[in-house]
């Protein structure tokens, strides 16, 4: 029996397994949305934006580990999608959207609601498609849940032109996908891995820096079994926090520009330095040529570009992380402990402990205005870690990952690569969608949080219950900070002057707001917040628009050469004594 | 360093705007590119030259193994090889110089392809050394219209990639 292109597209999501789609209707797309109309089976949320839905498609994935979807018209549809494309390709977020294109016939004639959106996504998708003939609709929807979700993972757009959707024939769901020139590499070989495994034991300041590849390949299990045998201390990137339990006693939490110092002095001090799921971003080495200097750098990577890129590699091992460290561990049990061994990697260990103690994440608590800091803390304390934390961009994001500590993978959903403000609360809500009845809470700024304040409507419509901390300064407060400590503190065109009302904005849709000005105010908020299970909630704490995030490494510079909050007032001091 | 890069692709549209656009969006520099298609027709044949150090090369031949309908990459710098490429240039001499030109192009194995009232058009195949000699004894004939294919490469029988 011969069906529409159409309802392929929704018969094959079915096959799929998809259970959300994200998305926004228009005029090329009438055909889809018609077949979905009645659709039982699969949950269509409708955004009201574009580029909140392909958020949340994201979190919908970061928080699940499936592929997340999303339909949206042509031209401005589509265009609108590009942000959130961008985001998931810099942080391998699987998904695929498909946008609507006009009739094949008007392609090119500058039609109305055309653009080239395969064109403009080509450098930001892992592939994309424009579908020219109804007959290949079904396997390119196969081959593109196979590449979004397979090697290192990334979004896949599909075009299809209305006629397309409208179009007639038979539907096959292909049972295999073959696609000759696209096999990723998933087994390390083996000669590294053992190698690697001989200096791991023979090294005598080993750290384990772990990334996002840690989650996206599952091996959080193996992470820990390989830092706990060989009793190595363990540092995250901002997308491996969750990787490894940020409570356990060998996490040293984030390194990089605002990571803790005694994670980024073991990592400059460090002999031997295993990069696993990572790309060396800038963030996290500052500058490249002193990075770890003095240490033999063994780096595996699903991806063979991310190898070498940006740093030197003693020891590349191009595999999924989950199986190149089941080797390895097999290799290090096979070499098994050594006694003299344990007393190098104990006093290893001391002297992290030292810089632990000597310069601790640490904050002025003040009992007049709330420390943004502080509000983190709350929540960490609050909801027992038990979580899922979305954050938007900048300093609301930095102190997310400081002062809350992730224990497990997939709760900690962030705009690494492209650093996307207006990523949150999107992504909370498909995180929120994806696990019902778990906490989710987007931590926000007063800026970033207007950038898709119109999804109040989405989370209200579906009864979602996301949270949102806007730690509320009056500032784009990572500009501001930057301006303050690299320009002179010549504030151009980063303090907000009109702050809209949160509570009022949550009240308009039909969301609940609330309010806390005072330290005390903090906790009762969040507990009021957090009994709230059918309506979002905005909590718009008014915090102190002068506190800047700490440590911080200057760009450009190495990673051991961090400014800190007393040092900072320190020299405030001196210069008073000097006017 | 000058390198000889070729990339067995799907032949697809749109895939020679993901290979050029993977060398535009790094900043990486494309001195010449010849396509064609391969005994297979569903398969292209893409000749790269291109110049960087040895980390840019490699990230260039990951990236492009990385790319969807790359099937295959060899960079030639590590494989004796021969290397071709053909110029068609239009030449206007003098007449007293026309006798000359046909000699000339004889000793680069050139042929007339085309020749008018006061123009010869000559084709010449060979290696950039070869290629370059050429160009520049035309120079001084007054060369009124040029064109070049870009480079195509091929492994010698029984040379391996090292």
């Amino acid at each position: 029996m011969k069906i529409s292109g159409a309802e392929i597209l929704v018969e094959s999501l079915k096959k799929e397994g998809v259970k959300h789609i994200f998305g926004y209707p228009g005029g090329v797309v009438l055909n889809i949305f018609d077949v979905l109309y009645n659709e039982k089976d699969i949950k269509f949320i409708l955004t009201r934006h574009e580029q909140g839905a392909i958020h949340a498609a994201d979190g919908y994935a970061r928080a699940s580990g499936k592929v997340g979807v999303a339909i949206v018209t042509s031209g401005p549809g589509a265009t609108n999608t590009v942000t959130g494309i961008a985001t998931a390709s810099m942080d391998s977020v699987p998904f695929v959207v498909f946008s609507g294109q006009v009739p094949t016939m008007l392609i090119g004639n500058d039609a109305f609601q055309e653009a080239d959106i395969v064109g403009i996504t080509r450098p930001c998708t892992k592939y994309n498609y424009l579908v020219k003939d109804v007959k290949d609709l079904a396997r390119i929807i196969r081959e593109a849940f196979h590449i979004a979700s397979t090697g290192r993972p990334g979004p896949v757009l599909i075009d299809m032109p209305k006629d397309v959707s409208a179009g007639k024939t038979d539907f096959e769901w292909p049972q295999h996908v073959h696609i000759k020139s696209y096999n990723p590499t998933y087994e390390g070989n083996k000669r590294m891995i053992r190698q690697a495994a001989h200096e791991m034991i023979h090294a005598k300041r080993l750290v384990i820096m772990a990334g996002g590849g840690v989650i996206i390949s599952d091996a959080s299990k193996e992470l820990k079994e390989l830092a706990e045998f060989l009793n190595a201390p363990v540092t995250m990137t901002l997308m491996g926090l969750g990787g490894f339990p940020g409570s356990h006693s060998l996490s040293m939490g984030m390194l990089g520009m605002h990571g803790t110092y005694y994670a980024n002095m073991a990592v400059q001090n460090s002999d031997l330095l295993i990069g696993i799921g990572v790309r060396f971003d800038d963030r996290v080495t500052g500058k490249t040529n002193s990075f770890a200097a003095n240490a033999r750098i063994i780096h595996i990577d699903i991806d063979p570009t991310s190898i070498r890129k940006n740093v030197r590699v003693d020891i590349p091992i191009v595999g999924d992380v989950k199986r190149v460290l089941r080797e390895m561990l097999k290799d290090l049990k096979e070499e098994g402990k050594k006694k003299q061994w344990s007393a190098i990697k104990k006093a290893w260990l001391k002297q992290i402990d030292k810089w632990r103690k000597e310069k601790p994440l640490s904050y002025t608590y003040d009992n007049k205005v709330i420390k943004p800091e502080f509000v983190v803390e709350k929540i960490y304390e609050l909801s027992e870690g038990d979580a899922i934390i979305c954050t938007e961009v900048g300093q609301n994001q930095m102190w997310a990952a400081q002062f809350f500590k992730y224990d497990k993978p997939r709760r900690w959903l962030s705009s690494g690569g492209l650093g996307t403000m207006g990523y949150g609360f999107p992504a909370a809500i498909g995180a929120q969608l994806a696990s019902p009845g778990q906490l989710v809470i987007d931590i926000a700024g007063d800026g970033s949080i207007q950038m898709n304040v119109q999804e109040l409507a989405t989370a209200v419509i579906n009864k979602l219950p996301v949270k949102v901390a806007i730690l509320n300064n009056g500032y784009l407060g990572m500009v501001r900070q930057w301006q303050e400590l690299f320009f002179n503190e010549r504030y151009s065109h980063s303090r907000l002057d009109v702050v809209p009302d949160f509570v009022k904005v949550a009240e308009a849709y039909g969301a609940i707001g609330l309010r806390a000005s005072k330290p005390e105010e903090v906790e009762p908020v969040l507990k009021k917040a957090f009994k709230i299970k059918d309506k979002p909630v905005f909590m718009d704490f008014v915090v102190d628009w002068r506190e800047k995030v700490y440590p911080m490494v200057p760009a450009g510079a190495a990673i051991d050469e961090m400014i800190f909050e007393e040092e900072e007032t320190k020299t405030e001091k001196k210069l008073k004594a000097v006017k | 360093m000058r390198h000889i890069i070729s990339v067995l692709v799907e032949n697809k549209f749109g895939v020679l705007s993901r290979i050029s656009g993977l060398f535009s969006g790094r900043g990486f520099n494309i001195e010449s590119l010849s396509v064609g298609e391969t005994i297979d027709p569903t398969v292209s044949f893409m000749t790269i030259v291109t110049t960087g150090d040895d980390q840019i090369i490699e990230q260039i031949t990951k990236q492009l193994n990385k790319l969807i309908d790359v099937i295959k990459v060899i960079d030639f710098m590590d494989v004796e090889h021969v290397e071709r490429e053909m110029v068609l240039a239009k030449v206007a001499p003098k007449k007293e110089d026309r006798a000359e030109l046909l000699r000339l192009a004889e000793i680069f194995r050139g042929r007339i392809i085309d020749s008018g009232s006061t123009t010869y058009t000559i084709e010449v195949t060979g290696d950039e050394k070869k290629i370059a000699a050429f160009v520049e004894l035309m120079k001084s004939y007054g060369i009124k219209e040029f064109a070049r294919t870009g480079k195509v490469a091929m492994a010698r029988e029984g040379k391996k990639q090292r």
